[in-house]
């Protein structure tokens, strides 16, 4: 039996700022002092709204809330790296990253009310997709529809580690791969998927070599580097502007719960969390940013300051809008036009309940 | 002798029992593992077991496509999908290859496959954690579809699909996991597939429900004036007709409950049964009392959405003043 070599493979790995916050001129992307600055408040300002939330949560304020701290580089540096006319295709846990487009928190918050208003999104933004990796295949649409109609733009699709695992993600990388989709594949390996570790999805050494099958592009970064996932990401969504569309695989933490109906201690040890707390992405770009001389302690307290009054009116917005949540709406985005069967339905709907409040007033 | 157990007490309960009775059963699925599932309905089983409780990767279609696999090879699947709403993800799995293994092959290969999945409303779920499918897969010849209500039941029906030769559906409703404690018999329980039960016996009426519309009926029916007979049909597929039929014919009115959706929900099923064998008994049009035809809507909606025991009221009333 001859056996001849026929193709290899290698990945790469990418970080620009390490665990102690020294940056490695090479790979660090140029970006202008206000953008550094910025992406320090946005992930701060992630942090925090995820905390309330959960506090909200804690108090039956809210329904199941998904955290990302941990992931706030991956995602804040991912997304700034897309142009507004870019297309965003969120999994169910990227907060940080709708913050980054400029979403106004009181809507991330409705929609963890359980209100539909909070998933009505603006501009080049797909909602929140509940069924994990379904939406990969999105992004490959709309990265087609890109290179169909040659526009200059590309679309970027969240994903877990998790969700390698389906179908539908392959299906995705390989139909982009094979049409030319302006599209990128962010894997955030935040190495859980709820109680399953990074190895009980699959037996490959990196999640980025999935692309390799596909006949894509795949490489890996330091997920809680920020400046490394918008080096990588900007370089990604150049080449998919082209029509070559590239997986990366962005190491990082979920570092608290999965959502708040989960309890990690079930699953995993307190040393394997005090040693991803060590690398935590905020702590060692505030390092970075004090070390160039753009923070100071002052300035450190007063972004905070105005990031929880800000945080404080949407939370307050957020309330005024669920006070006002009108029912029956639920008839009303069903089709462009309501078909008659469901007029009716509507009209039952609203004479039954008027008759309930009727019958209440008469009791008291 | 029995315990009081909670529905999703009584389903780890009867997958124990199987397992140790009988060691090719064979529980994988999301998280079953060392988390226990995310509603706990294997909490320990994988301590106890470590040899038929498996965690998988996140693939639907992967976890329904092995059971095909396992189930004709020899073992005894019971596969958990986290959420009723993902088993589409695997859905052609379940249509395209375990229901009709047995007639593509005259008997040759089967697939004694039992898929558990939580469904339904009433518990502030994200979206698509709520959805009621039930009528979809009645629609699949060679599926069995097996909704309890009560934990006695649940343990009963589990044990009895886990022994099923056929694949069989087991949507267990959300709601009513944690609802009660209700005595559950510790031995060797089933309860037959296929067999609805009269849970309340009236003569004005007869309401046909199941899963967790059948707490509100029978609040409704505590609530009525009239008479109501209420029947848990338990298996929606394949149905028993005669019981709803019996009914029918001494009671002469008819309501259905269902949280579906209206549109093709199995209430125009059992109408249309109605018409066929008991029309001349019938002294007025059956009624439905389901859900909307609209995606089932966010938490802050879907108590609007989902049928209450006042709505069940008023169809009671609907079906009598008719
Ligand atoms: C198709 C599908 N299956 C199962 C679930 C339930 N579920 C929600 S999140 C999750 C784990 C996802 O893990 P991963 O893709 O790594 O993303 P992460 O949650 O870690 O961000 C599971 C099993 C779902 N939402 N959709």
């Amino acid at each position: 039996m001859v056996r001849d070599r026929v193709a290899e493979f290698s990945v790469e790995y990418v970080q620009a700022l390490d665990e102690e916050g020294n940056l490695d001129e090479t790979v660090a992307p140029d970006v202008s002092e206000d953008r550094l600055l910025e992406l320090y408040r946005l992930m701060r300002l992630s942090r925090r709204v995820d905390e309330r939330a959960v506090a909200l949560q804690r108090r039956g304020e809210l329904g199941t809330y998904a955290p990302g701290i941990g992931q706030e580089a991956a995602q804040v540096g991912s997304a700034v790296a897309l142009k507004p006319e870019g297309w965003m295709v969120p999994s169910f846990r990227e907060g940080a990253a709708f913050l980054t487009r400029g979403t106004p928190i009181h809507r991330l918050l409705w929609y963890s009310m359980g209100m539909e208003e909070g998933a009505e999104v603006s501009g080049a933004t797909f909602p929140p997709s509940i069924p994990v990796g379904s939406q990969a295949l999105h992004a490959a649409g709309l990265g087609w529809a890109q290179e169909i109609t040659g526009a200059d733009e590309a679309a970027l699709a969240y994903f877990g580690d998790g969700a390698t695992s389906q179908g539908d993600v392959y299906e995705a990388m390989n139909v982009a791969g094979v049409l030319d989709a302006h599209c990128v594949f962010l894997c955030q390996n935040n190495q859980w998927a709820i109680s399953v570790p990074r190895r009980g999805q699959s037996r490959a050494e990196t999640l980025a070599q999935k692309a390799v099958a596909a006949g894509i592009e795949g490489v890996q970064v330091d997920g809680n580097d920020v400046l490394g996932v918008l080096a990588v990401t900007r370089d990604a969504l150049d080449s998919a502007r082209e029509g070559d569309p590239v997986l990366i695989e962005a190491l990082t933490y979920r570092r608290s719960m999965h959502t708040t109906s989960d309890d990690p201690r079930v699953y995993r040890t307190d040393e394997e969390e005090a040693e991803w707390e060590r690398r935590d992405p905020i702590e060692r770009f505030e390092t970075y940013l004090r070390d160039e001389g753009l923070l100071d302690d002052e300035r450190v307290a007063a972004i905070g300051e105005e990031i929880e009054d800000v945080i404080a009116d949407e939370i307050d917005r957020a309330k005024e809008g669920q006070r006002q949540v009108v029912p029956a709406e639920m008839f009303d985005y069903v089709f462009a036009e309501t078909p008659p069967e469901l007029r009716r339905q509507r009209a039952a709907f609203e004479s039954e309940r008027s008759r309930a409040s009727e019958e209440v007033s008469d009791d008291g | 002798m029995a315990n009081e157990l909670r529905l999703v007490e009584a389903i780890r309960e009867a997958l124990a029992d199987e397992m140790a009775r009988d060691d090719s059963v064979v529980v994988y699925g999301e998280d079953v593992g060392v988390n226990g599932g995310v509603f706990r309905a294997t909490r320990d089983l994988y301590e106890e077991f470590p040899d038929q409780v498996y965690d998988t990767p996140l693939a639907e279609s992967a976890i329904l496509g092995l059971g095909v696999g396992l189930g004709a090879y020899g073992l005894v699947p019971v596969a958990e999908i986290q959420f009723a709403s993902f088993a589409f993800q695997g859905f052609h799995q379940l249509h395209q290859h375990a229901s009709r293994m047995r007639s593509r092959t005259r008997g040759a290969l089967s697939v004694p496959m039992t898929v558990r999945t939580p469904y339904g409303g009433g518990i502030r779920a994200l979206e698509l954690h709520s959805e009621s499918y039930e009528a979809g897969y009645a629609h699949v010849p060679g599926l069995k579809t097996v909704v309890p209500s009560n934990p006695a039941d649940a343990k009963g029906l589990l044990t009895a699909a886990i022994r099923d030769p056929d694949p069989v559906l087991f949507l267990e409703p959300t709601k009513r996991y944690r609802a009660s404690r209700e005595p559950v018999p510790e031995d060797d329980h089933t309860v037959p597939l296929g067999e609805a039960a009269v849970v309340r016996e009236g003569s004005d009426v007869t309401v046909v429900a199941w899963g967790a519309m059948l707490a509100e009926t029978l609040d409704a029916a505590a609530a009525s004036d009239a008479s109501a007979e209420v029947i848990d049909l338990r298996t929606v597929s394949p149905m028993d007709s005669e019981a709803i039929l019996n009914s029918v014919r001494k009671t002469g009115r008819c309501v259905v409950v269902h949280e579906a959706p209206r549109t093709g929900g199995l209430a125009a099923e059992i109408i249309a049964r109605i018409n066929d064998d008991a029309l001349y008994h019938l002294e007025a049009p059956v009624e439905r009392v389901t859900g909307y035809d609209v995606p089932f809507p966010m938490f802050a909606r879907e108590d609007a959405y989902r049928p209450d025991a006042e709505r069940i009221r008023r169809g009671i009333e609907r079906a009598l003043s008719a």
